[in-house]
């Protein structure tokens, strides 16, 4: 008897990604299928625009992280028009990106991912969210990340002119020029940010790491793949976000290629699949094998953990030392376990922070000087940055008045649509064995993708850190034999 | 259950940054809390579709409805939504006016595919594309289906008020929930069905801080020819075409305040009757030509007319859509 079971992030009607797994006859896992249900259409729509508004349409992409895509699109339209934006426009971008950073790595950690470790895997469900974490942690953090969400948010809106789906990145540089009273302020504020990723860093130390199960659980093979790893680096080779050069080292954490924004064809190819709207990139050198990792697969991820493996250090003193920290006690690199993304996340907060302040302290960041104007005849450019979920990378083509002839778009989330749909299918089969279904399957699969905190249409940006499923079994005739719910009254 | 009226929102096809923006009231939140039941909220707390269903009629005093209608379950959702809900508002740019996906109404569906799954990076020597019904070797898998073209909120089901803004600004958001609570109390009373609410009544020039001198223009230039613009002139008088005229106020002229143009995003302003078309009269009013080469010169300055004069209202304008692809609508 064949089953399927379907697994709703939220209902089968939301149109945000739904998990349809099939049982063989012996009740075994056959198969898992992870769908996005959604295709909106930019690379066809931005055809015929002007290159200089791409910082504007392409920030509706989505409006949990418009900065990144602010960012990269600004970034391909100077390439567009062959212009270097003063240096004072590019920190000034720079500086919005940081702080946009540690906001949403702070959301991430204590709303989405951070409850699953502070209160543990097997906490009651109910203890499983912001809350409980405010409980065990201390009522004052509840007011501390309110905090930091606000502090990011002001600074996003001081230099990208509002909080959400920034304004002011144009090619040549920026439109804001920053008053001292307004440095001041933001320097003030990143001081503070430096103290809340260290001290949530801490936290996670004494909760998280000082617990043999936790640790247990992040080190442990059901959320473990060796895949090549993605991530911007300096000419250091240590960890960007906002500038560099891409880098991918292979599962022995050797590099594989290191190329630059325009590159990128040579490296990077993208698959279709009938049974899904979204697309699947793999590294074009190595070639697309299926949904299986190793050397010999082209699979790649790219979050906060991809972007540690793939660099060779931290630019700044304090999260240098917390990268060395988590290399050492997760046994040297590359890490291939995917719950250590949630660590890794907060050696990045703390980098954000750090480089945040340096943005804000460098004399040159007050100049007016925030704008060269494009003289070249537009064509073609390409522009990368790291958003939070991965390698963002947006190509453009222009006519020779600058107006879109061509668009290509290669979404953070995107990168880790392979990977996701690997680590859903191994908690899928480690957990459903001749047909009985586990309990913990629900958190398992959860925990599976929330580690990659996965922005398909933002679906788990789930307030409470609760992500709502449901699996239906049914029959061959389509009778719902069992129904297993979580966090769904 | 509580007593308490019920709240719902929901996200149709949409960024997610109506969410963040409503997140965004900070405090505020906890009003809507201590004053509402919150029945159904994806980002926030747990789905409940099927509580919904159960519902009785017209039983969620007020949903806020967010994103356009991109397919056939963005469509079902809003039905449902509406016929539970006593007051359904059209939240954001997307559910009030198509926004920046709507631009997709001036391609045919199969266009979008043919772009999309066809791109400099795709491999896809075989031509496949996403099916809304494929069979893989163990069953069936189904995907929506999508709508011919972007469709507003509004041009689906009935809907009680308009909220604009891409997002709303969540100082606005705070005002329109701090009404609702005194309306709850009997403190202020409901503005008339169809009302705009969460924002001004005139434009976003009437609101912003730049000085006019009603000086003309001879030629329109593209902000990356000029920044950093004067920051004490008007934008539209320096050259930059800048939405402002046509735009309705409620933002505080943000974009402008930080030395960029006014794009279109709170929708046309009180009374007009197509956004394009009041947009055109205002460019038309600064320019400064008599002979008609003169004119073709000046308006060859703006590159993109379509997108610059329906960038957010072209799935609500008069036009709608471009004719190849209402032709594949069947209209």
């Amino acid at each position: 008897m064949t089953q399927r079971i379907s697994i709703d992030p939220i209902t089968r009607l939301e149109g945000h990604g739904k998990i349809d797994i099939f049982l063989d006859d012996k009740g075994d896992v056959a198969n898992s299928y992870f769908q996005i249900p959604e295709l909106r259409g930019f690379e066809r729509f931005c055809v015929g625009r002007p290159v200089e508004e791409m910082p504007l349409l392409t920030n509706r992409i989505c409006g949990v992280c418009p900065e990144a895509h602010h960012m990269a699109a600004a970034k391909a339209a100077d390439a567009v028009y062959h212009v270097d934006p003063p240096r004072t426009a590019k920190m000034l971008r720079e500086l919005l990106y940081m702080a946009f950073y540690a906001t949403d790595h702070t959301t991430h950690f204590y709303a989405l991912g951070g409850p699953d470790f502070i209160m543990g895997p097997d906490a009651p469900v109910a203890e499983r969210n912001i809350l409980g974490v405010i409980h065990k942690v201390g009522l004052e953090i509840g007011g501390k990340v309110i905090q930091m969400r606000k502090y990011g948010h002001t600074v996003v809106e001081m230099i990208g002119g509002r909080k959400v789906h920034p304004c002011t990145s144009i090619p040549g540089g920026i439109t804001k020029i920053l008053s001292e009273d307004e440095r001041k302020q933001i320097e003030e504020m990143g001081r503070w940010a430096i103290d809340f990723a260290l001290f949530t860093i801490q936290a996670f130390k004494d909760i998280v790491l000082a617990n043999k199960t936790y640790l247990d659980l992040i080190v442990g093979d059901v959320y473990t793949h060796r895949t090549y790893y993605m991530g911007l680096v300096d000419a250091n080779n240590k960890v960007n976000f906002y500038d560099g050069k891409v880098r991918v080292v292979d599962p022995d954490g050797k590099e594989f290629c290191k190329y630059e924004a325009k590159d990128y064809l040579n490296h990077i190819e993208e698959r279709v699949e009938p049974w899904t709207y979204l697309k699947f990139p793999y590294l074009k050198n190595v070639g697309w094998k299926g949904f299986t990792d190793g050397k010999d697969s082209g699979v790649y991820m790219a979050t906060p953990l991809s972007r540690l493996n793939a660099s060779d250090g931290m630019a700044t003193p304090k999260a240098q030392a917390a990268y060395e920290e988590f290399y050492a006690t997760l046994g040297g690199k590359p890490v291939h376990q995917r719950l250590a993304i949630h660590w890794a996340r907060l050696v990045e907060l703390l980098y954000a922070a750090e480089h945040w302040v340096e943005l804000a302290t460098d004399p040159e960041i007050t100049s007016p000087n925030v704008h060269k104007v494009p003289t070249e005849i537009p064509t073609e450019g390409v522009g990368i940055v790291e958003a939070p979920r991965g390698t963002l990378t947006h190509h453009y083509t222009t006519d020779e008045r600058g107006v879109l002839t061509k668009v290509n778009l290669i979404v953070g989330t995107t990168n880790n649509y392979a990977p996701i749909q690997m680590s859903t299918n191994k908690a899928a089969r480690s957990l459903i064995k001749g047909g009985n279904v586990n309990e913990g399957l629900l958190n398992m699969v959860e925990m599976a993708f929330r580690a990659y905190d996965p922005c398909f249409g933002c679906a788990t940006h789930s307030l409470p850190g609760q992500m709502p499923l449901e699996i239906t079994i049914r029959n061959p005739d389509g009778e719902i034999v069992d129904v297993l719910k979580q966090f769904v009254e | 259950m509580s007593n308490k009226p019920k709240f719902a929102m929901y996200w149709a096809a949409s960024c997610g940054g109506c969410e963040i923006a409503v997140l965004n009231i900070h405090e505020k939140i906890l009003d809507v809390d201590a004053n509402f039941d919150v029945v159904f909220w994806p980002v926030a707390m747990d789905a409940k579709y099927h509580d919904v269903e159960a519902m009785e009629d017209g039983s969620i005093l007020l949903t806020l409805f967010n994103g356009g209608m991109r397919n056939d379950e963005n469509e079902a959702i809003a039905r449902l939504l509406r016929r539970k809900s006593k007051i359904l508002v059209a939240f954001g740019s997307c559910a009030t006016e198509g926004c920046i996906p709507g631009l997709a109404n001036l391609s045919p569906v199969e266009e979008l595919f043919d772009i999309a799954y066809h791109t400099v990076s795709t491999n896809n020597p075989h031509n496949i594309h996403p099916q809304t019904s494929f069979e893989v070797p163990e069953g069936t898998l189904t995907l929506p289906t999508m709508n011919p073209i972007v469709k507003t909120l509004a041009q689906v089901v009935d809907v009680d008020y308009y909220m604009p803004g891409c997002p709303p600004e969540s100082h606005q958001i705070a005002a329109v929930i701090d009404l609702v609570i005194q309306v709850l109390q009997g403190k202020a009373q409901l503005p008339p069905k169809g009302s705009y609410i969460g924002a001004g009544n005139s434009t976003v020039c009437d609101e912003c801080k730049r000085d006019r001198n009603v000086k003309t223009i001879t030629a329109f230039k593209r902000i990356q020819e000029v920044a950093p613009v004067d920051p004490k002139l008007c934008i539209l008088e320096q050259g930059v075409p800048c939405n402002g005229p046509a735009t309705r106020s409620g933002c505080n002229a943000r974009c402008p305040t930080v030395g960029a143009q006014c794009i279109g995003c709170y929708g046309p302003a009180e009374g007009v009757i197509d956004y394009g078309a009041r947009l055109i009269t205002a460019f038309a009013s600064v320019v400064d030509a008599r002979e008609p080469a003169e004119i073709e010169a000046i308006l060859d300055g703006i590159p993109d007319p379509t997108g610059q004069f329906y960038r957010f209202n072209l799935a609500d304008s008069l036009l709608r859509a471009s004719t190849k692809a209402w032709k594949k609508n069947g209209h």
